[in-house]
């Protein structure tokens, strides 16, 4: 099979097909809104006061303020995970909207860049919906919690090109269950969203540092609880790195199954 | 079945090499891409003068949406040159996409807008603003036929209007040349006619046209000039007319029911008296003649016998150059 790997030529014209998804979504709002915050919002107040309830503090804090930069960076992973499969695949495979689009003057490299910010843009949403609630219950812990936000554009951005790689791949819906199942659920547990990596046996905490979700959570968590994090850019060189090679394969096998 | 009495005239050859370039609206030579070891176009060339109706024919597989995919620097050929509105193709092909409307196969509308946001939102992909592209729409709406269909979902359209609205989202950028890949499939006799009567508008003004059907009455209708394709290959090329003075006898009588194989094999001899060809094809017969007034009187006799005597047309042409056997 042949790949073509030549450097993707974006241009301004994934704009446009960033403004199509808006332009759905818009229609669609409420529902979608309330989707992306109710769920997140119900785990959070049911584990952190119910479950909180039961536990000393956790990382030096009540459990609730440890398990909200978890909540923020899982949420924010699962609205870029799902808009970049479920909702993409839709638009590539089932609706046909990207051969449509890619007929008038937009390159797959376009539509593959216009989907990865528009995945980004929604999961941005939901994690700003959660820190809007963290703040108003007053889980933050000081000014540097403003710059948790910097950290959901990253992790949407990031799954948000794991996500298309997987989409390039995947032949039905079905397949994203596995992903969801053997990659994302399980990550999670590892990556310190419910408890500290500290507690997980020394091999587990080995393959937890390699995990984007992990890096995500540690710079999330000191900012939200308003300290420093401890190396900040190697968890943002990490995120850009998964990022920049996910976003590249997956415009390679985009290629590979759309334009040959 | 007897064997054609004709032979099939070889492959006219890239006559594109001594055409003019400005002329052409699209100019393919020596065209080949094959996958794996399965030679999907085998150096096809082909080139559409500006302001004509170019029909692509072939059975299904025969290469007609890999060529046009290429054409559209979808897919890189893997080798010979496209030429299309003077830009180089893949090289350049988003420039020249600019100027280029395309309806495909498979209607992509986008299910989630309504017709008139559909337009509004594949303007932009053309860097068309909002504005410019709400000047354009009651334009396009009046020659989808669609105004009153103006905020109407897609679901709620019939299959005609749908490929109507594809007509006119691919007319949004008042492109130079149109891509029909087989515009016409599934729709009733009145859909038809109407595609056909607003093509014919794009051609009086003075748009190209490239058009794959497997309608022969449509390209009939339609075209100006055709390229028979098979295998990946060009096998006949011309004006409707030209193809069929060229490749048939004029006239055809069609004999069916249940004595016709039987007729045609007591035949024997007198076979070659009575047409120039005889073809079978299920129970049905089909003459080839450029005098038929010996076979009519012969079937005159056979009150048996049903028949229908007609002009030859594209579909016979088709036929003869690309065989009966079913292509899937």
């Amino acid at each position: 099979m042949h790949y073509d790997t030549s450097f993707p030529a974006f241009s301004t014209r994934f704009i446009p097909v960033w403004r199509r998804n808006f332009l759905v979504w818009k229609k669609l709002a409420g529902s979608s809104i309330l989707g992306n915050i109710a769920d997140p919002m119900i785990s959070l107040m049911a584990f952190g006061f119910g479950l909180g309830s039961l536990l000393p503090s956790v990382g030096g804090v009540p459990y609730i303020q440890f398990l909200a930069a978890g909540t923020v960076c899982m949420s924010t992973m699962n609205a870029a995970t799902f808009e970049s499969l479920y909702s993409a695949f839709s638009r590539m495979h089932v609706q046909r909207t990207w051969d449509g689009i890619m007929n008038a003057p937009v390159s797959l490299e376009d539509v593959v860049l216009g989907e990865l910010t528009w995945a980004a843009s929604k999961a941005f949403l939901s994690g700003l919906a959660i820190m809007i609630v963290v703040w108003i219950m007053g889980l933050a812990g000081g000014p540097q919690s403003a710059l948790v936000l910097g950290v959901v554009v990253l992790v949407g951005v990031t799954f948000s090109a794991i996500g298309l790689v997987v989409n390039a791949l995947a032949h039905a819906y079905d397949t994203f269950t596995y992903y969801f199942t053997l990659v994302v659920t399980p990550m999670a547990f590892v990556s310190g969203v419910f408890f500290p990596v500290a507690q997980l046996p020394a091999w587990l905490r080995a393959i937890s540092e390699f995990l984007p979700l992990s890096h995500a959570v540690a710079l999330a968590r000191p900012l939200l609880l308003g300290q420093w994090p401890q190396a900040p850019l190697l968890h943002i060189a990490v995120l850009l790195l998964y990022t920049v090679v996910a976003a590249y394969v997956a415009i390679v096998l985009t290629r590979r199954r759309l334009l040959s | 079945m007897n064997a054609p009495l004709e032979k099939p005239r070889e492959n006219p050859g890239p006559e594109a090499d001594t055409r003019d370039a400005g002329a052409h609206a699209l100019e393919v030579r020596d065209l080949a891409k094959a996958y794996g070891d399965t030679g999907v176009v085998n150096g096809l060339s082909f080139a559409i003068p500006r302001g004509t109706c170019f029909g692509l024919l072939g059975p299904n597989g025969a290469g007609k949406t890999t060529t046009l995919r290429m054409c559209l620097g979808l897919i890189e050929p893997d080798a010979g040159s496209i030429r299309l509105l003077d830009h180089a193709v893949p090289t350049d092909a988003r420039t020249a996409r600019a100027r280029v409307g395309v309806v495909p196969q498979q209607d992509n509308i986008d299910p989630d807008f309504t017709v008139e946001e559909n337009l509004l939102v594949y303007a932009r992909y053309f860097g068309m603003t909002g504005k410019q592209a709400r000047e354009r729409i009651p334009y396009l709406l009046d020659f989808a036929n669609l105004e009153s269909k103006r905020d109407a979902r897609i679901q709620t359209l019939s299959g005609g209007m749908k490929r109507r609205l594809t007509l006119a989202r691919a007319l949004v950028n008042d492109p130079d040349l149109v891509f029909l890949d087989e515009p016409t499939t599934g729709l009733d006799p009145q859909a038809r006619h109407l595609i056909w009567e607003r093509l014919r508008r794009l051609m009086n003004a003075g748009k190209t046209l490239l058009l794959t059907t497997h309608f022969m009455d449509e390209a009939e209708r339609l075209c100006d000039t055709l390229a028979i394709i098979d295998h990946g290959r060009k096998i006949a090329e011309g004006s409707p007319r030209e193809l069929i003075a060229e490749h048939i006898e004029p006239e055809v009588v069609e004999i069916y029911g249940d004595g016709a194989v039987a007729w045609m094999q007591s035949l024997g001899d007198r076979a070659t008296q009575l047409a120039n060809r005889i073809e079978q094809s299920g129970e049905t017969v089909f003459a080839y003649t450029r005098d038929p007034a010996l076979l009519m009187e012969d079937l005159g006799h056979r009150h048996d016998l049903r028949y229908m005597h007609r002009p030859a047309n594209l579909e016979d042409v088709f036929i003869k150059l690309t065989g009966r056997e079913l292509r899937d």
